[in-house]
């Protein structure tokens, strides 16, 4: 945690105009990748993810391959320009504990024994970071496995949860982020609550990190709208 | 041996005869590597983990001008498992890294600002690495602890002529918070601590949580499959009452 001399929150609002429990916008799009199986487009304020599935196909190499179910490979990935500072392209070890734990995250949503032997593959790209970047990523996978056609439990709802100064507060910022007593992201799949992610870092008492997760899954229900509304309107016109 | 394991857990009984809620006997030696400026060796059980903490002249990073930099890292070598191979830590190995780093990062256990020798020039850094030398389960709780253990018997080296003098110390590191990082496993609708390998291979669910001696917990991690929300306070009261069981231990 770092120390800022700006109040991240004056007269209950914040930086950029929210309160608390406020969502940051959010725009989704599904089907935004030509070439891939699904693909869809999620923003949360500054935050920018596409995502892409190709899949299910041939499992390379192939010792890898299943008999018995579809195995998931997840990429999470980072725009050099996405950040302030520019970041090196390829893998590091933040991202490597991102696309574990977004595997981790999505995995339980999908029937992955209906394609045994083969492979689908998501690719995660942030091209904007503003805090909260891994949750955007596994909303934007989640939409893009729908849009491939995919077979799941349900779509998988991201969120973030946390606390600014003395307050609890949902959807963190890079900048809130940044300052902030602690940060909670979270997946859960939408219908049924189960929580697929939970990661942690900061400093709370038992109960408010209890209270935070709680915070989480009432306000990801307009998440998990937008995504479905996201659903529909690639099938309008 | 799947089944078996469940029946028993599920009558309140493990593989080794522990209770649910029970460690398998703990040892921690430290100062084991002269070479480190710290270090510590622990054994859960059959689990044997040595971390070293060696001190480097760094720059600072440019956001943090006044403040030593922490970095851990773990090798899963083939010598500790057939599951592990050869080659650069994977991604299990930097996971466990980054849930041991973020432990004794958030919980602010290094007084880091201790640590600036020339403020946006020259700091030290505190290098924790983890070597895994067997495995059998509940590796994160084991070098978490084998971290904090290491850590508490690091010395800071003397400098000489903008050089470090590795067998001349200037003091010990300061400590300001001491985290302790307990994993707990659900099974069907029973909480264990402390899985043996087999154990871990049937858990539905596993939940990391690091815990501060004022009580803030300052770190969480889940592991693969869901859990409700139900389930996972339980899991943050069961982490948190046991973390003393480890607390008296370094």
């Amino acid at each position: 945690m770092m120390k800022t001399d700006e109040k991240l929150i004056v007269k209950g609002k914040r930086l950029d105009g929210r309160k608390p429990m406020d969502i940051r916008k959010i725009k989704m799009e599904v089907g935004v990748i030509p070439n891939a199986n699904g693909s869809a487009y999620v923003e949360f304020g500054g935050t920018r993810a596409i995502a892409a599935v190709y899949g299910p196909g041939e499992v390379i190499p192939r010792h890898l391959r299943q008999d018995e179910r579809a195995i998931l490979r997840c990429y999470y990935a980072m725009a050099p320009f996405s950040v302030s500072d520019r970041k090196r392209p390829g893998p590091n070890r933040r991202s490597t504990e991102i696309t574990k734990v977004t595997r981790l995250a999505l995995e339980p949503a999908i029937f992955l024994d209906e394609f045994p032997g083969t492979g689908i593959s998501i690719y995660i790209d942030i091209i904007q970071a503003d805090g909260s970047t891994r949750v955007t990523g596994i909303n934007a996978a989640s939409l893009a496995l729908a849009d491939a056609g995919i077979p799941m439990k349900d779509l998988v709802v991201g969120l973030s949860g946390g606390k600014i100064e003395d307050t609890l507060a949902i959807d963190l910022n890079g900048k809130e982020d940044n300052y902030s007593n602690a940060d909670i992201p979270i997946a859960f799949i939408g219908s049924t609550k189960e929580i697929t992610l939970l990661q942690m870092d900061g400093r709370l008492d038992p109960k408010e990190v209890k209270e935070i997760i709680k915070n989480v899954l009432k306000t990801g229900e307009q998440v998990y709208k937008k995504q479905q509304e996201a659903l529909k309107n690639r099938y309008k016109e | 041996m799947k089944d078996y394991i469940l029946k028993l857990i599920d009558s309140g009984k493990r593989l080794d005869d522990r209770k649910l809620d029970e460690f398998r006997k703990i040892q921690i030696e430290k100062e084991i590597i002269q070479k480190a400026e710290g270090s510590a060796r622990v054994k859960i059980g059959k689990t044997d983990v040595i971390a070293g903490v060696k001190m480097e002249l760094n720059e600072p990073y440019p956001d943090m001008p006044d403040s030593g930099i922490l970095r851990t890292e773990a090798e899963f070598t083939p010598i500790a498992s057939e599951d592990f191979l050869p080659g650069p830590p994977d991604e299990d190995a930097i996971e466990l890294a980054r849930i041991v780093d973020r432990g004794i990062r958030e919980s602010d256990a290094i007084d880091l600002e201790k640590l600036c020798i020339k403020e946006g020039e020259k700091v030290w850094g505190v290098c924790v690495d983890i070597r895994i030398i067997n495995h059998d389960g509940n590796l994160i709780d084991a070098s978490a602890l084998a971290a904090m253990a290491a850590l508490k018997t690091t010395k800071i080296p003397k400098i000489k002529d903008d050089k470090i003098e590795r067998e001349d110390f200037s003091g010990k590191l300061s400590l300001k918070h001491i985290p302790i990082t307990i994993s707990v496993g659900k099974v069907n609708s029973k909480l264990i601590i402390d899985p043996v390998i087999q154990e871990e291979k049937i858990l539905d669910c596993l939940l990391t949580v690091s815990t501060r001696e004022d009580g803030k917990i300052c770190a969480m991690q889940k592991g693969e499959n869901p859990l409700n929300v139900e389930e996972i306070n339980k899991i943050i009261d069961f982490a948190v009452k046991k973390e003393k069981d480890l607390r008296k231990l370094i």
